[in-house]
């Protein structure tokens, strides 16, 4: 199971990233779940720097930016 | 090896080939314009309708063409300016030389205004001194590509030069005066909380090791996603320009913000500050204020307020600093556009 996050306080950019995240694990075909943080605090915990940020099994995959769909069922795998 | 060899060399042919096409075109825009406007159009030189129609044709074009350009490049470049590059040349640095070093960081680095906590707390628990952070976050929207761009193509290298260096001056003697205030105890508390590690390392750190197509495509991903945001406001406030250009009598502008008018910088900065525009929107709306005889140190004043300090980022920074240190931190800054607009309606 893939525990796929998205951190970001809820602009437009945000969204965006978990539709791709989504699109991404779909086609990948592995099961997955897919949590959105909004909590500044909890944000903070990963350290990063800009939103949103894709973060995979704990660990900051991108940050202040959206990736495409390819380039994130790469940093699914 | 060499199929790669053989593509890079089409790709830099066909930049060559692309950007002269874009020169051409771009020193002829003056001439199409009226051609538009009086021959195919048939509209009648010297009237109202004619002026505004040329203006508008003449302009929305050269800026749309000056953004396509310059947002690529800017793309481009932040590729080597990531946030946490900037935290680390940042971490440590005496005050003053860091506000310099801070405002001058802010105008390459990629900057959200919805991120601007996250990076806050980033730099200041990075031991990053809380002027100098502000000196960053005053430069990063004041001064940006998009301002200068439509500066440079509107007034010339003259007024955008102005403007980047007094835009990097208020930032850091802003930044550098709420260092000397020790607002620290203003900030959240809940900041420096659980933040006491060292900093960690992780992720936004793909700047450092990117191939030149990875920053290429960076460049475009950039043009589409700022010039594909701001063009209608370009248009629209191109369109403003067009009618005051049009229909405003000449010199109109004179008498209430023009240079002798003192009180109308102040007033230029109170109504900028809570109203939340961008770059693209004001400038063609200044340049036609300026063209009726308003004085140009009000009028970048106003600029400087409407996109330097705005209302939303004052709410989304109430999240780390108190209301106390806000107010100063909006104050200081007002007063140093204040400061700029002064000097300019002085000096020229």
């Amino acid at each position: 199971m893939k525990r796929i996050q998205i951190l970001g306080t809820g602009c437009a950019k945000c969204q965006k990233l978990a539709a791709v995240a989504d699109e991404a694990a779909q086609a990948l075909g592995v099961p997955y779940e897919l949590q959105k943080i909004t909590d500044l605090k909890h944000i903070m915990s990963f350290r990063v720097m800009s939103t949103p940020a894709l973060v995979v099994d704990g660990v900051v995959k991108v940050s202040g930016r959206v990736p495409t769909v390819d380039e994130a069922k790469q940093l699914l795998g | 090896m060499k199929a790669q060899f053989s593509r890079i060399v089409i790709r830099l042919l066909a930049s060559v080939v692309g950007l002269a096409a874009w020169w051409l075109l771009y020193r002829n825009l003056a001439a199409i314009a009226a051609w538009l406007s009086y021959t195919i159009s048939g509209l009648e030189r010297g009237t109202h309708l004619g002026a505004a129609v040329e203006f508008f044709l003449y302009e929305a074009p050269k800026v749309l063409m000056l953004l396509l350009l310059v947002v690529f490049g800017v793309g481009v470049v932040r590729t080597f300016f990531t946030p946490e590059r900037t935290r680390r040349l940042l971490a440590g640095r005496r005050e003053s030389v860091g506000n310099v070093l801070a405002a001058l960081l802010g105008t390459v680095t990629p900057f959200c205004s919805c991120s601007a906590v996250p990076l806050f707390i980033g730099f200041v628990t990075a031991g990053v001194p809380l002027g100098v952070t502000l000196s960053f976050l005053i430069s990063a929207p004041m001064v940006n590509e998009v301002a200068l761009v439509l500066l440079f193509g509107m007034f010339g290298w003259k007024v955008a030069g102005l403007y980047l260096g007094t835009g990097l001056a208020v930032a850091i003697l802003s930044g550098w005066t709420l260092g000397r205030l020790r607002l620290e105890r203003h900030v959240e508390p809940w900041v420096y909380e659980n933040m006491a590690g060292s900093p960690g390392e992780s992720g936004g750190d793909e700047g450092t090791a990117m191939s030149w197509s990875g920053r290429a495509q960076a460049g475009v991903t950039a043009v589409r996603e700022i010039v594909g945001r701001v063009w209608p406001f370009v248009l629209l406030g191109i369109a403003v320009g067009a009618g005051i250009h049009g229909y405003v009598p000449e010199n109109f502008m004179a008498s209430i913000m023009g240079r002798d008018a003192w009180w109308s910088v102040p007033l230029a900065v109170l109504i900028g500050v809570p109203m939340y525009g961008n770059a693209a929107g004001i400038i063609p709306v200044v340049q036609a204020l300026l063209g009726k005889g308003a004085a140009l140190g009000t009028v970048l004043a106003f600029m400087m307020a409407v996109i330097g300090l705005s209302l939303p980022e004052a709410i989304i920074l109430r999240q780390v600093l108190k209301p106390r240190l806000i107010a100063t931190f909006f104050g200081v800054v007002a007063g140093g556009i204040l400061l700029v607009g002064y000097l300019f309606n002085f000096l020229l």
